[in-house]
């Protein structure tokens, strides 16, 4: 069975990213819930119930091939800490750590694919992507629910479908969601119309981290509310327009600024990086901001290749609790933020500064100033 | 099912809507008889027994079910809360959540997956009710033999 410790040692193939595009679209994910016929569902369980419940879910989940040598742990075994990671890397739910005996997450090697035992429901499972691969995230997930179908009976009905434990996720039971990257929608003030937009259309719109929080790094989750009267397909095809619809407009929203203001963006982008190399005090909300900048500079060419991927992995890694399972205690807020900017002063050294090139009205042609920013050219 | 007023098992079954609950009565075929609801012409005649004896009426309101008797779980537990207690509170509060579901969902009828085996299992069902028609037709009719062996093949296939 996969150990804590290596899983923390690999990054998720998603988060590395690589071959995919994701400037703007960073993930795809893909969650179904499924409860047995017979059980109360969890939070109506007594103790024993949710025991005998995951007896049963286990061996028909560590029998799932791309489960092999995957990650099995009840929650009780794990501490608050390592629960926490596991939320902040999107491996289980932030319901599911607060959760103990009876509870477990199982999650393969490669990290695109967790399912949580009794969770809300009995059984919720969840396949990531990075970039726009809605479908492919289903696929997947469709054949690890037919092969549990083989040993477990859901609770389903002809009329209403999958049913859950609470009737928003009755049906399909599957919530399609996608995790963008809009700095520029929100740089150029478009945001709050296109998110209002989505809303409209019946799609929700959250933060980094599910209900009820801001967005950090100009972060955006966006999936489907509505899980009854349309076919998971039909789901997710409404949603990939519409994702694909705001990923241009990102873009545009991106090309324009390079345009109109390429100076004010160079800018920006270098402020972002001198700041996350040199700066000795970081909160969350500060350090996101910066590396969402970079990141975006990143996807348009301000830095070399691999630049992007260490901007996520930085994203990643001065969560809270990333944060102190790589200091190895339990820290303060302030403790946090010192040893925050400490890490981003040593990824930056190994990172290229921006290529920047600046334009004057002067000159017709732009000066082209690559590596530190040297303004002497000006 | 048992009759309201013997201990056999009810065959005639009335339902009668009031505002917005209904009332139900369940007989033996013996006991309708008796209270001469066999004909075609007793329509009026279950009303005046509704009323008459209330007794043996069962009364129930639209959320009269205000708890799933297999889990225990309440109707207010799910107002309060907004989740179930079990998949069968689905059927027991039912008028209550379907009410709900058009706010939530773009419809109200499953469209997506279907599981695997369940067409099988409907398919089964429907081959056991219709075996188990038979078998009473066949108990009615006192053909013995062949209701046990309807009985038989129907043990073996449910189990």
């Amino acid at each position: 069975m996969m150990r804590f410790s290596t899983l923390m040692k690999h990054p998720a193939d998603w988060m590395t990213g690589k071959n995919t595009k994701n400037e703007v679209v960073i993930t795809s994910r893909i969650r179904l819930a499924r409860n047995l016929s017979d059980v109360p569902f969890p939070g109506w369980s007594k103790k024993t119930e949710r025991v005998s419940t995951m007896e049963k879910i286990l061996p028909a989940a560590e029998s799932l091939k791309s489960m092999k040598n995957g990650f099995i742990h009840e929650l009780s075994d794990l501490d608050a800490l390592q629960k926490q990671v596991l939320v902040e890397r999107h491996l289980i739910s932030r319901e599911q750590a607060a959760r103990g005996t009876g509870s477990a997450a199982i999650i393969d090697r490669g990290q695109r694919l967790s399912l949580m035992v009794n969770e809300e429901d009995h059984l919720r499972m969840q396949a990531i992507r990075p970039g726009l691969k809605l479908k492919e995230a289903y696929g997947a997930l469709a054949k690890v629910d037919e092969q549990l179908e083989q040993d477990l009976k859901f609770a389903y009905d002809q009329k209403l479908g999958y049913l859950t434990a609470c009737p928003t996720n009755l049906g399909t039971g599957m919530r399609a969601s996608v995790m963008l990257h809009l700095p520029a929608l929100v740089l150029t003030e478009q945001i709050g119309q296109v998110l209002q937009a989505v809303n409209k259309i019946g799609f929700a719109v959250r933060g980094l981290f599910g209900e009820g929080t801001e967005s950090l790094g100009h972060l955006f989750q966006i999936s489907n509310q509505s899980t009854l009267g349309e076919s998971e397909q039909t789901i997710i095809s409404r949603l990939e327009r519409v994702i694909s619809q705001i990923e241009s407009h990102e873009s545009n929203a991106r090309l324009k600024m390079l345009e109109d203001e390429p100076n004010q963006l160079s800018d920006r982008v270098g402020r972002a990086f001198g700041t996350l190399g040199y700066a000795t005090v970081f909160d969350s909300k500060e350090a996101f901001a910066h590396i969402s900048i970079m990141r975006m500079g990143a996807a348009m060419g301000y830095f070399p290749e691999g630049t992007m991927q260490a901007c996520d992995s930085m994203m990643m890694d001065i969560q809270p609790a990333h944060l102190q399972l790589h200091a190895g205690a339990e820290l303060e807020p302030e403790e946090r933020d010192l040893i925050r900017a400490e890490i981003l002063r040593s990824r930056l050294q190994k990172l290229n500064a921006p290529a920047i090139s600046l334009r004057t009205s002067e000159h017709a042609s732009d000066l082209d100033v690559t590596g530190d920013l040297n303004l002497e050219n000006e | 099912m048992k009759c309201d007023y013997c201990d056999s098992p009810a065959t005639v079954f009335y339902t009668q809507a009031i505002g917005d609950g209904m009332k139900k009565m369940n007989l033996c075929d013996a006991c309708a008889a008796d209270h001469g609801l066999t004909d075609g012409d007793a329509y009026p005649m279950v009303e005046k027994i509704m009323d008459d004896i209330p007794e043996h009426v069962e009364l129930l309101a639209d959320d009269s079910a205000t708890v799933c008797e297999r889990c225990g779980f309440s109707l207010e537990d799910y107002r309060k809360v907004g989740r179930l207690g079990c998949s069968y509170c689905y059927t027991t509060f039912a008028n209550e959540i379907q009410g709900g579901l058009e706010k939530l969902h773009s419809g109200i009828t499953h469209e997506g997956k279907v599981p695997d085996g369940i067409v099988q299992d409907i398919v089964r069902e429907k081959e056991l009710q219709s075996m188990r028609d038979e078998l009473e037709a066949a108990i009615a009719a006192e053909d013995f033999e062949k209701a046990a062996k309807l009985r038989d093949s129907i043990k073996e296939r449910e189990s």
